[in-house]
């Protein structure tokens, strides 16, 4: 079951190729971010150019696609009718510290009243979306289960 | 200090027109736009054939040669567009204005922003259906596509990050209705909000509540701008610019929520230049008119301003320290975009203005230095400091 109920708009990647990296990789269940060839640089969202070095290699990587809660909101509102069953649902700002701590976005799989904090790690599911045009995979979140101590 | 629009330029005119809901103008756009120049200009006391000049922001709709040939100008010197970021260009399209003047670009410059939601949709709203791409893609497929959805979680990170409370909000958004009570402009006058309005609210997406919003309006705003010698022959109390600043961060504009001092109104870099330019201190500033796109930013922005810090701002940002004439921090007076009227920031500009005028609707005592921001959280965001005559 998805996060969220059909009908959104559906990504595609850029007409300029500037992400189609990431958006190949989440189909293939993989998360891939931008690292710059030159200065080992990490950046996110897509940029043709290293911020750092100005590089224009700036190339791709493949990260463990585990992260740690940064920040979140919890949408009650729905802003668009197709969203109004689904509310309220959990979106997250989840940083990658195997890529010093870029973010990336997702829903929080589960309830949405489920207790989570800032800080808690997270794991990524790769949620398929292949009953559309141009098929994609969403990058979505759910929580590492604690071990008993 | 030379390089410095500082008291060589001042607002002399202020036109709003009605102020109406979402959808509800009976006039188009550019109408609107026409209306409150000419508000504007009457108020100075100048013809509107003088307007040579033109600054805007948000990428507005109304393009200054259409507006210079409806009017009938004699000549169009300066034309001048703040891009993008949502509302953060209000303040900067005074500062570009004042800076035109101060360079000799043109003699008389108005600032304006005009919104016709019905004719060209709403803000607040999402879309279904169709593709998406690029940096957009990476949120609107997980239901982040409204501003509120854009913004929330800089708020809850600042919580975190800083322990400030949650009553902060509470406290801009009550300080905010109490003032549109006294404004007739005010969409929300007559509207009273208290305490217990605002915690039974229904949540739109957490940490903000339906009164932590601002309102969406249709409507124009503009003021006039002229020299501060030509200004002191049409006004006996002109509101000077004494500086104003942009203001975007390392990578204020990194996407999916990748700006890497997140917490951030956008404030850091531009306010000390700001102050410094003016020549005051944030203790100098007798009224504030902050941006409310949503009350956290707001609570950002005076933080980052030194109105107050991270320590005591929980102490400091109360509805008593907030309400004119006698609050520690008077703040926004007009009501503000909570609660007069979401003119994407200028009606704060206005109502800066008139608190120098000494004709505000909630008018705090001896003002001479007026403080107004505009678009807190968003890429670059800007603010203005007006100042009397006594200040220069």
């Amino acid at each position: 079951m998805n996060a969220l109920p059909p009908g959104l708009p559906t990504p595609v990647p850029s007409v300029d190729g500037l992400d189609a990296n990431y958006w190949q990789g989440t189909r293939r269940r993989e998360l891939w971010l931008q690292r710059c060839q030159s200065c080992k640089t990490w950046q996110w969202g897509p940029e043709w150019v290293c911020h750092m070095c100005h590089s224009f290699e700036v190339g791709w990587e493949q990260v463990k696609p585990f992260g740690r809660i940064y920040s979140w909101e919890r949408v009650w509102h729905p802003v668009h009718p197709i969203l109004a069953p689904a509310c309220p649902y959990v979106i997250l700002l989840v940083e990658i510290p195997d890529a010093d701590g870029v973010r990336v976005l997702g829903n929080l799989i589960g309830e949405a009243t489920q207790s989570f904090a800032i800080g808690d790690e997270v794991e990524a599911v790769f949620e398929d979306h292949d009953d559309v045009a141009i098929p994609f995979t969403l990058v979505q979140w759910k929580q590492v289960e604690r071990r008993a101590t | 200090m030379s390089l410095s629009v500082r008291g060589k330029a001042a607002v002399v005119g202020v036109g709003e027109t009605t102020y109406y809901k979402r959808g509800d103008s009976p006039d188009p756009e550019f109408v609107l736009v026409l209306k409150a120049i000419l508000a504007a200009c009457a108020d100075a006391g100048i013809s509107p054939t003088e307007i040579d000049g033109y600054s805007s922001y948000s990428n507005d709709r109304n393009l200054p040669s259409r507006l210079h040939t409806a009017l009938g100008a004699k000549e169009l010197r300066f034309s001048n567009m703040q891009w993008g970021s949502g509302g953060g260009g209000a303040a900067a399209s005074v500062g570009n204005a004042a800076a035109a003047i101060a360079a000799g670009y043109a003699d008389c410059v108005v600032a304006f922003r005009g919104l016709a939601q019905g004719q060209f949709g709403r803000f607040g709203a999402g879309r279904g259906g169709g593709t998406i791409s690029g940096e957009h893609a990476l949120g609107v497929p997980y239901g982040l596509m409204s501003p509120a959805q854009m913004y929330a979680m800089r708020v809850t990170r600042l919580f975190h990050e800083h322990n400030i409370s949650p009553d902060t909000l509470r406290a801009v958004a009550l300080a905010s209705y109490h003032h549109a009570q006294q404004n007739p402009r005010a969409i929300m006058y007559q509207h009273p909000l208290d305490a217990d309005t605002y915690d039974d609210s229904r949540w739109i997406v957490e940490p903000f509540r339906l009164y932590d919003c601002c309102l969406e309006n249709d409507g124009a705003a503009a003021v006039v701008l002229v020299s501060a010698q030509r200004a002191r022959e049409l006004s006996n109390r002109p509101a000077y610019l004494l500086s104003a600043q942009q203001s975007g961060p390392f990578r204020s504009g990194a996407s999916s929520h990748n700006v890497p001092d997140y917490a951030t109104s956008s404030f850091k870099t531009g306010a000390p230049r700001l102050f410094a330019q003016a020549g005051v201190t944030p203790e100098d500033v007798n009224v504030v008119q902050s941006y409310e796109n949503f009350t956290g930013g707001v609570v950002m922005s005076l933080i980052e301003h030194g109105f107050c810090d991270y320590a005591n701002a929980n102490e400091v940002i109360t509805f008593d320290n907030l309400v004119s004439p006698f609050g520690r921090l008077p703040l926004n007076t007009s009501g503000g975009n909570l609660a007069e009227c979401y003119m994407h920031g200028l009606g704060l500009v206005v109502e800066a203005v008139r608190q120098v005028r000494g004709d505000s609707s909630n008018q705090v005592p001896n003002v001479n230095v007026s403080f107004v921001n505009a678009g807190p959280m968003v890429e670059v965001a800007s603010a203005a400091i007006f100042g009397s005559e006594a200040v220069l």
